[in-house]
């Protein structure tokens, strides 16, 4: 008896600094965002205090709505979605018929082909950089919003390739079978068996390509000059290098562009690994 | 025809890369720039340090991550954030951080009295440096302990549960059982890290520049330094192709490593 009460105290204070440690570990991560949002909601005069307080003395929510007039960051949002939706589109436009076809044939060279895939997904846009710029020069694409989009397309069909092949696989060849015996087309069967098997996969893809392309820097730091053009990723570094940062504007508005992302990402946690790695973790 | 489409996309991005290959000019005035010895020396010490900080730091993350306890959840979405947010933000958040007037960091290390008057971190180039490999372990950690989570939730309980029947204690039960079951997972996210690494621009580039000066340049920012500041893109060229074969030597070792053609063939 006394025995199976320890156990019970040993395993609860387990638990408890099991608790304790999460949190620490939790509070490290969450560090500078937390610093973000203590920042935004200083007034402004707050912001040059020497030495600055660790939390805001007045909490100055219509910041988060101040931003839009202080700071051109509607310009930056509008020039984000614009690029981040059109890579989504285009890019599952491009990646379900690929990604459809891997899965459901064996064709020559599709082991050449999945390594160029795998490989393409290591190149980093920093490397090629100097190849990117020439090439967009050629085709006049430099500082224009489709210029950005066919990069970020690009660089992620790898990934949307390999995910969505994958949540075909896990399709039954014999559901269509079944509807090709009740006189279905190919197309038909696709349309209407396969794709909406596959939902959670092409959602998966979608949000993980929307964020690539929100997030992405240095092609668009390199590639658009104007202001209308920047996505904020640009405009937000490009902004911190003035002489007067308006840091709680700056932060107000950073935390506007990330909070959406994060929830995004949480969403489609369980897949992110999977796709990653390209199958090579089971 | 889709793949000849997706073919055509990646061949069209190199080739303009390979077309400011003309002649060694350009890499012997790469080894003639007085700042590439320090960044290349760099460039090691960031890929090396910052992977094995990170590798070393994420097995212990992934176990507490898939340990069972109140508040995992928020634990675990805690690391995603750094992953979710773009490197941007979290880089000019970091600056702001350690900025030598306003930054909150000299307030925790003067509050926790290990200096005594505020320092500029970012302004010196030991410090800086220093403060910029932290900071790349801190954004990688988030991916390669949720790669090794995922390795850590696909071992059987079982094993674990025979091996404590047999007398392996906790530590040892560790390491010749769990670890070598999760080694390739290990390999795998040390790899695609170390990719990741040192493609690593945004970081750099946000809190220092590379500078003062060009004393925390990587090859990476250095390239870009070269192109689009001083414009001279074939001695860039030359740098970007070393760069690029040193991502391809990692990809032929992420290929051997992830042993893929037997999961495809699957």
């Amino acid at each position: 008896m006394s025995l199976n009460l320890s156990l019970k105290n040993i395993s609860r204070i387990k638990g408890a600094t099991l608790s304790l440690l999460g949190l620490v570990v939790s509070f490290i991560f969450l560090f500078p965002y937390v610093t973000m949002l203590s920042t935004a909601l200083k007034p402004k005069s707050a912001i040059t205090d020497i030495p600055p307080s660790y939390l805001p003395k007045s909490y100055n929510w219509n910041n988060f709505i101040k931003v839009f007039q202080e700071l051109p960051f509607g310009m930056y949002i509008r020039s984000t979605v614009i690029i981040a939706l059109c890579t989504m589109v285009i890019g599952l436009v491009v990646a379900i018929p690929a990604g459809y076809y891997v899965a459901r044939n064996h064709f020559r060279l599709r082991t050449p082909f999945l390594l160029l895939v795998l490989i393409t997904q290591m190149f980093s846009p920093t490397t090629l950089l100097i190849g990117i710029y020439r090439e967009m020069g050629v085709m006049h694409l430099i500082n224009t919003y489709l210029g950005l989009i066919l990069i970020n397309v690009s660089f992620n069909l790898a990934f949307s390739v390999w995910i969505l092949s994958s949540f075909f696989k896990t399709i039954p060849v014999e559901i269509e079978e079944a509807a090709a015996i009740d006189g279905a087309s190919r197309l038909q069967t696709f349309r209407k068996i396969s794709l909406p098997l596959a939902v959670p996969g092409i959602v998966t893809t979608a949000i993980f390509t929307f964020i690539a392309a929100w997030n992405e820097y240095v092609v668009a730091y390199t590639l658009a000059s104007s202001p209308s053009k920047q996505p904020f990723s640009v405009g937000l570094s490009l902004l911190t290098g003035y002489y007067e940062v308006k840091w709680n504007y700056l932060f107000a508005g950073s935390l506007i562009a990330i909070i959406p992302i994060i929830i995004l990402f949480i969403s489609i946690e369980k897949y992110l690994v999977s796709g990653l790695t390209a199958g090579s973790v089971k | 025809m889709v793949e000849l489409f997706f073919v055509s996309f990646r061949h069209v991005s190199i080739s303009g890369l390979i077309k400011g290959w003309a002649g060694f000019d350009n890499y012997r005035s790469l080894m003639d720039n007085s700042d590439i010895g320090g960044t290349l020396k760099r460039t090691a010490i960031w890929l090396v340090v910052v992977v094995a900080a990170t590798m070393a730091l994420s097995l212990p993350l992934a176990q507490l991550m898939n340990a069972n306890f109140r508040g995992r959840r928020i634990l675990r979405y805690s690391v995603i954030v750094p992953w979710a947010a773009s490197l941007v933000i979290t880089a000019t958040s970091w600056k702001w951080i350690l900025d030598p007037y306003y930054g909150i960091m000299n307030n925790v290390l003067m509050d926790l009295h290990i200096i005594k008057a505020p320092v500029d971190i970012l302004g010196d180039p030991r410090t800086s440096f220093m403060a910029l490999l932290v900071v790349g372990v801190l954004v990688s950690l988030p991916f390669t302990s949720y790669v090794l989570l995922a390795g850590l939730q696909a071992i059987p309980h079982d094993i674990m549960e025979a091996a404590r029947v047999d007398g392996a204690g906790p530590w040892k039960g560790y390491w010749a059982i769990v670890f070598p079951l999760l080694k390739p997972a290990f390999l795998v996210a040390a790899v695609i890290n170390a990719v990741y690494v040192f493609n690593s621009f945004p970081i750099i580039w946000v809190m220092t520049q590379g500078g003062p000066g060009y004393e925390t340049d990587t090859t990476t920012t250095f390239a870009y330094k070269i192109a689009f500041r001083d414009q001279d893109i074939g001695q860039s060229a030359s740098l970007a192709v070393g760069n690029f074969v040193v991502i391809l030597i990692f990809i032929m070792l992420f290929l051997k490593l992830s042993k893929w053609k037997e999961l495809d063939q699957q």
